[in-house]
C-alpha cells in the first residue's frame, strides 16, 4: 500500500477514533462531579496578586482586592 | 564574561550584515541587511554601557516595563496600520493615488496591500498579544515574568522583525504568500523570537504560585505553540543565494496551496482568534469585576476550538486543484466550528450578567462587549461562507474582504483598544483615563466606521459575484471584469470613509492614552516597580 493510501485509511480510523475519544474524555472531565469548587477559585484567580506576586514581603502586600 | 560574549557576538553581526550589504543580490535584501546592522550596532552600544551591571530581577515584582513598552507599540503600529489601510483603501477607489510615475511602483497598491496587513496583524495585533500575555500570565500565575531581559529580547526582536518585514515589502521583498509574504531570513529571525516568547511563557507558567493555570492562559499557550507549528512549516523554503531575498518553496501545486491555506486560516483561528479569547477571558471579567460566567464553558470552548479549528482552512481552495473529500472536510469541520464560537461569545457576554448597567456607565466594557459581538458576527458569517454553494458566490469579491475585516477591525481590534484602556492607568498607576468622553468619542467612530465597512462590501461583493456569472439568452457572459470594477466605485468610497473613522477614533485613544499618562495624577506607588515619575 502506498503511504498516501495507508496515511488516508489511518486518519479515517484510528485516528479518528483516537481523536474523538480524547474530545469528549477532556470535555467529560471539565464536568466531573466535584470539579465546582476547583472552577470556582481558578475563576477568581485574577482578581488575586494585581499588584505583585504571591509570596512577597507582607508589609508591602496590598489590601486583597474583591 | 557572559556580558563580553554578548558584545563579539553582536560585534560579528554587524560587521556579517555589512558585508551582506555590500554583496547584496537584490535591493530589499541590501535594505535589510543595513537595518540588520544598525540594530546590532545599537544592540552593541547598549550592551556597552551596561557591562559588568548586576541583573536585577526582584522575584517580588512583576516586570511591567516591557508591558508599557508593550502598550506604547501597540498604540503605534495600529495607527501606522489603519493609515496604510485607509491609503490602499483610497487607492482602489481612486488609481491615480497609487503615484506611480512619481514613487516607481514603490507605493503601489500591491506593495502595501501586503504592508497593511503586516502592520495591522503581526505589528499591531502581535504587540497586542505580546503585551496582554506577559501581563495575564504575570497575574494570574502570580509570578515574575520568567528568564530574566528574554521579555525584553521578546519585545525587541519582534519590533525588528516589523521594520525588516516593511522596508522589505515597499522595496519588493515577498514569497508570494499571503499573510506569510516575509522573505526566508524574516521567517527564520521570526521563529527564533517565537520560540523564546514560547519558553518566556511556558518557563512563567513553570513557576507558577497558583495551583490552577487560569483558561487564559490555555488559549494563548495554544496560540504560541500552533503559530510555531504553522510557521515553520509554512515556510520551509530553499534560499536561492544567502545573499538575496529569493527562495524556492519545498512543496509544490496543490500540496503548497493547501499548506499556505492551512497555515493561513489558522493563523486566523489561533493567531487572531486563540489569542485574542485569552485576552479576552482575563480583561472582560477584570473589567466587570465579576468572573467569568462559566468556567466550564471556557474549557469546553478552548478543547473545542483546538480540536475544530485545525480542519478548516481547505474552506480557501473549494472548487480547485483539491481534491474535493478536503474541500468537504473543511467545509464541515467549518460549519461545526460556528457552535463553540458562539459558545465562547455567550460565555463572554453573559460574564456581564447582574452588571449590564455598567454597558451604560462604562464605555471601556461597552468596547469590549462590542468586540465580543463581532466575535460573535464573524464566526456565524465564516462558517456560512464556507459552505460550497455560498463560497461560489462569495470567493473572490469583496464580502470575503468584508467578513475579515468585521472580524480583524470589530474583535480584534475593539478588545485591543478595550485592553489598552484597561492596562494604561494601571501601568502607569494612574486613578483612571484622562477622558471617558474621548473614549466614548473612540467607540462611536470605529464601530459606525466598521458598519460602513463591512455593509458597503456585502453590497460590492455579492454586487459583483452576480455580475460575473450573470450570463444571456444564448448562455453568454454578460459583464466583462472591468464593469464590475466601474460599478464598485461608490462602495469603494463608502469603504474608505469608515475606514478614516475607524483611524480617527484610533488617534482619539492614541492621544487620550498619552494624557493619562501625561495629565493624569499619580497614584501613590506600591513598590518601585510601578513607581513612575510624574512629569
Amino acid at each position: 500500500m502506498d503511504t498516501y493510501s495507508f496515511l488516508r485509511e489511518l486518519a479515517d480510523s484510528w485516528a479518528l477514533l483516537v481523536l474523538t475519544v480524547v474530545f469528549l474524555g477532556v470535555i467529560l472531565w471539565a464536568l466531573r462531579p466535584g470539579s465546582n469548587a476547583v472552577h470556582r477559585d481558578a475563576a477568581n484567580a485574577i482578581f488575586r496578586n494585581e499588584k505583585q506576586p504571591a509570596g512577597s514581603d507582607d508589609d508591602l502586600r496590598p489590601v486583597k482586592e474583591a | 564574561m557572559w556580558d563580553y560574549v554578548k558584545l563579539i557576538v553582536l560585534a560579528l553581526i554587524a560587521v556579517l550584515a555589512a558585508i551582506a550589504a555590500n554583496y547584496a543580490h537584490d535591493l530589499p535584501y541590501m535594505v535589510n541587511a543595513l537595518v540588520v546592522m544598525l540594530a546590532a550596532a545599537i544592540t552593541f552600544v547598549w550592551q556597552l554601557r551596561h557591562v559588568g551591571e548586576p541583573a536585577h530581577h526582584p522575584q517580588n515584582e512583576y516586570l511591567d516595563g516591557v508591558v508599557r513598552a508593550g502598550v506604547i507599540a501597540t498604540t503605534f503600529w495600529g495607527v501606522v496600520g489603519f493609515l496604510v489601510g485607509v491609503v490602499i483603501a483610497f487607492q482602489l477607489a481612486f488609481p491615480a493615488l497609487n503615484l506611480g510615475h512619481v514613487t516607481e511602483g514603490i507605493l503601489n497598491f500591491g506593495r502595501l496591500r501586503p504592508l497593511h496587513t503586516s502592520a495591522v496583524i503581526f505589528a499591531f495585533g502581535g504587540n497586542a498579544l505580546i503585551m496582554s500575555s506577559f501581563y495575564i500570565v504575570q497575574r494570574t500565575t502570580a509570578a515574575r515574568l520568567f528568564g530574566g531581559n528574554l521579555g525584553w529580547f521578546v519585545f525587541w526582536g519582534w519590533q525588528l522583525m516589523i521594520v525588516l518585514a516593511a522596508t522589505s515589502y515597499v522595496l519588493g521583498g515577498t514569497q508570494g504568500k499571503e499573510y506569510a509574504e516575509t522573505v526566508w531570513y524574516i521567517d527564520v529571525w521570526i521563529a527564533v523570537v517565537w520560540v523564546a516568547f514560547l519558553l518566556v511563557f511556558i518557563g512563567t507558567l513553570w513557576k507558577r504560585k497558583e495551583p490552577h493555570i487560569y483558561v487564559a492562559n490555555w488559549f494563548i499557550l495554544s496560540m504560541i505553540i500552533t503559530i510555531a507549528m504553522l510557521h515553520i512549516v509554512n515556510n520551509l523554503a530553499i534560499p536561492v543565494s544567502f545573499l538575496g531575498s529569493k527562495s524556492v518553496q519545498v512543496m509544490g501545486g496543490v500540496q503548497d496551496a493547501m499548506t499556505q491555506w492551512w497555515y493561513g486560516h489558522n493563523a486566523v483561528g489561533f493567531f487572531l482568534t486563540a489569542g485574542f479569547l485569552g485576552m479576552m477571558y482575563y480583561f472582560v471579567p477584570k473589567q466587570a469585576e465579576k468572573p467569568v460566567f462559566s468556567y466550564k464553558l471556557s474549557i469546553i470552548h478552548f478543547w473545542a476550538l483546538i480540536f475544530l479549528y485545525i480542519w478548516a482552512g481547505p474552506h480557501h481552495l473549494h472548487y480547485t486543484a483539491l481534491p474535493e473529500w478536503a474541500s468537504t472536510l473543511g467545509m464541515v469541520f467549518s460549519v461545526i466550528l460556528w457552535m463553540p464560537s458562539w459558545g465562547g461569545m455567550i460565555n463572554g457576554l453573559m460574564t456581564l450578567s447582574g452588571a449590564w448597567d455598567k454597558l451604560r456607565t462604562d464605555p471601556i466594557i461597552r468596547m469590549m462587549v462590542v468586540s465580543v459581538g463581532f466575535y460573535g458576527m464573524s464566526t456565524f458569517e465564516g462558517p456560512m461562507m464556507s459552505i460550497k454553494a455560498v463560497n461560489s458566490l462569495s470567493h473572490y469579491t469583496d464580502w470575503t474582504i468584508g467578513h475579515v475585516h468585521s472580524g480583524a477591525l470589530g474583535w480584534n481590534g475593539m478588545i485591543t483598544f478595550g485592553a489598552l484602556y484597561f492596562l494604561t492607568p494601571r501601568l502607569w498607576n494612574r486613578d483612571g483615563l484622562y477622558s471617558l468622553k474621548l473614549v466614548s468619542w473612540h467607540f462611536w467612530l470605529a464601530t459606525i466606521g466598521i458598519v460602513l465597512y463591512a455593509s458597503s462590501m456585502w453590497v460590492t461583493g455579492i454586487m459583483e459575484g452576480l455580475m460575473w456569472r450573470e450570463v444571456d439568452a444564448n448562455g453568454f457572459l454578460v459583464n466583462a471584469f472591468a464593469d464590475t470594477v466601474a460599478a464598485k466605485f461608490p462602495m469603494y468610497v463608502v469603504r474608505g470613509l469608515g475606514g478614516a473613522m475607524f483611524l480617527t477614533g484610533a488617534l482619539i485613544m492614541a492621544y487620550n492614552l498619552w494624557m493619562t499618562v501625561r495629565a493624569q495624577p499619580a497614584k501613590a506607588p506600591v513598590n518601585a516597580n510601578n513607581f513612575v515619575a510624574a512629569e
